[in-house]
């Protein structure tokens, strides 16, 4: 048992009240304790996922209580990997919010960035259904009050609709979970792999309304066609940063469906058969068409990256929903790099904010800065769009060969191969508007120039392009990463033994419980 | 009693899905509250039913009610009521600075488009 494994949920979780109560005036101790807390969240979770990397699956367990009964806290591969990946887009996405002034602009931003990544960290590392809605909860009352961060009429009436539909998506999730404990009895994922298993075909209903509650719950998540509509407003409105933070945010819910379908419904159980398939496929299908139709209808910038996150959501899901180890391996490939492009968007989204004050596209007259902050958003969309050098491209690669075997190839193909030709042509209208036209339009004398945006700005942009270039060049490397992870995913045995056979209190009585159960 | 149960979760589902749709923030928010509940009761319900059975290991006791989903409800309580509690101020938030409880998203008329 390795207590490190529990610190990236308890270093934010003590780091945030003490920014509230200690440092509540002090924006510059503040700054200080938050990049510090999250530099230590990265050496952590770099270790971590060295640890996890030789396919051991770590466990903590919480009170020392042996699971199922006690909290447990799992990391393998994927959780670890997850983790690592947060932690390092929090750390640019925290540079270019100070470096922006953008957490002078409300109160408390530091501290709900923290809460943040406790949740978002928990929801990663948990081994417990139940834990995970608990985790869900802590990163989106966290990611509220970050959403309405600075305030206005804008910003508070999307505030309302994200929160509702959160709301509604959390009592979806109840709902899920007491139907499958109604069913099996257990709400720890381990246990409940193996549960599920013992359920004959004839007693199905139960379990399979159970999962595709659960399914829809995770969509809603990961925003996907028909549950995405609470996305375009809340992205569009939210603060810079904040919104480069929820990119990760969607990937919770791929996540979520990656490790419950795998793990728990796996496709070769018989009660929930189809669901991918029949289902999830289609559905990815449409939200990867619409994503990428909204980025060519956008009016503004800023809904124009919502919809590109809507859009490469609809990628990772297709990969996902394919279901075979090379696809899965493939989808996670793609979910780092969609991660760190649409964060990247976002900051730049905010830096041409900064450059020209509003983000309609209409060619307006260049300003300071307006240079770099071009070349920087036709290194993003180059990646957002999967053109090639960068590693949308490589990503997009691996998920259409995974589509080769599947019977659906067909339309995986179609609609990734239009899709991204659609959203090539929307990024370059958007570009050659706001950025080209701008140089046929002369300034007014009267016109206010804006602020040239700071170093650091440039530097966290530039650092989250650098991480995707990287990506590119170690795509042989990380992607055989990916594929021992989606390895790992298919063959949960070692999981399941780690979390239920590792012996904690009442371990003794935990054999005869079961008996008695069954 | 699992008549009367069932029917109350859907009774209480169906008024809250009603509210929901009305999308005006005092509606939306009581039908929010109205969902929490049946969500609530659902949850105690997955523990099976039982009547004046204690959660707790005693002696003399026979028949026990399955404690784990009244640790579930009551933590699903706190969570509901704290999300309530920051739905309504940030509803209020809202209505106040836009004269406007409408949840959903304004239609913009054609000269507010190139204002905004």
């Amino acid at each position: 048992m390795t207590h490190w494994l529990i610190l990236p949920v308890i270093l934010p979780a003590i780091l945030a009240p003490f920014i509230v109560l200690a440092a509540r005036y002090h924006i510059g101790i503040q700054r200080v304790l938050s990049v510090a807390g999250v530099i230590a969240l990265i050496a952590i979770t770099a270790g971590l996922a060295w640890q996890a990397s030789d396919g051991t699956v770590m466990l903590y367990q919480l009170g020392d209580w042996a699971a199922p009964f006690g909290i447990v806290v799992v990391g393998d591969r994927l959780s670890t990997m997850m983790v690592l990946l947060t932690s390092v887009l929090a750390l640019f996405v925290l540079l270019y919010a100070i470096g922006s002034g953008w957490d002078e602009r409300g109160r408390h931003f530091h501290a709900l960035f923290q809460f943040q990544l406790m949740g978002i960290l928990g929801a990663f590392l948990t081994g417990d259904l139940f834990n995970l809605f608990v985790f869900f909860e802590v990163l989106l009352i966290a990611s509220y009050g970050l959403m309405i961060h600075s305030g206005g009429n804008e910003r508070l009436r999307a505030g309302v609709q994200y929160v509702l539909f959160n709301l509604l998506g959390s009592t979806l999730f109840l709902f899920a979970l007491g139907a499958i404990y109604a069913e099996a009895g257990t709400l720890n994922m381990a246990d409940l792999a193996q549960r599920v298993q013992l359920i004959g075909p004839e007693a199905t209903v139960g379990i399979r309304i159970a999962s595709v509650l659960l399914l829809l719950v995770f969509a809603i998540k990961a925003a996907l066609v028909p549950l995405h509509f609470w996305l375009p407003s809340s992205y569009a409105e939210a603060p810079a940063p904040v919104a480069a933070l929820f990119a990760i945010m969607t990937k919770v819910g791929a996540y979520a469906i990656i490790r419950v379908y795998t793990m728990i419904f796996s496709p070769e159980l018989e009660a929930t058969a189809g669901l991918h398939g029949w289902w999830l496929l289609p559905a990815a299908l449409v939200s990867l068409a619409i994503g990428m139709v909204g980025v060519l209808a956008a009016k503004k910038l800023d809904r124009l990256v919502a919809f590109s996150v809507i859009g490469s959501m609809g990628m990772v899901m297709v990969a996902i929903s394919m279901f075979t180890e090379v696809s899965i391996a493939a989808a996670l490939y793609y979910i780092i790099h969609s991660t760190l492009a649409a964060a990247a968007l976002f900051l730049i989204t905010d830096l041409v904010r900064a450059c020209r004050m509003n983000l309609n596209l209409t060619p307006m007259a260049p300003v300071a800065g307006a240079a770099l902050t071009a070349g920087l958003f036709f290194m993003a969309a180059i990646a957002m769009a999967g053109l090639p050098p960068l590693s949308g491209f490589v990503g997009k690669l691996l998920i259409l060969q995974a589509a080769f075997t599947d019977e659906m190839a067909v339309w995986v193909w179609a609609t990734v191969l239009i899709s991204s030709l659609i959203s090539v042509v929307g990024f370059a209208r958007a570009g050659s508007v706001v950025f080209w036209k701008a140089q046929s339009v002369t300034q007014e004398e009267t016109a206010e120039v804006a602020p040239q945006p700071s170093a650091l700005s440039y530097v966290a942009v530039g650092s989250l392009l650098g991480l995707l270039v990287l990506y590119t060049v170690f795509a042989g490397r990380a992607h055989a990463y990916m594929t021992e992870m989606s390895a790992q995913l298919f063959a949960p045995d070692r999981y399941i033994s780690t979390v239920l056979e590792t012996p904690g209190k009442l371990s003794e009585t935990v054999g005869e419980k079961k008996e008695g159960d069954n | 009693m699992e008549l009367l149960v069932s029917s109350a979760i859907g009774i209480l589902t169906a008024a809250g899905l009603y509210l929901v749709m009305r999308l005006r923030s005092f509606p939306v928010i009581l039908g929010i509250s109205l969902l929490t509940y049946a969500v609530n009761v659902f949850l105690f319900a997955s523990g099976r039913l039982t009547t004046g059975s204690p959660p707790i290991l005693r002696y003399g006791v026979e028949t026990y009610a399955d404690p784990l989903p009244q640790a579930l409800v009551l933590t699903a309580i706190v969570i509901s009521f704290g999300m309530t509690a920051v739905v309504v101020m940030l509803a209020l938030g809202a209505y106040l600075g836009s004269d406007d409880d409408h949840v959903d998203d304004p239609v913009p008329s054609e000269d507010e488009e190139a204002q905004s």
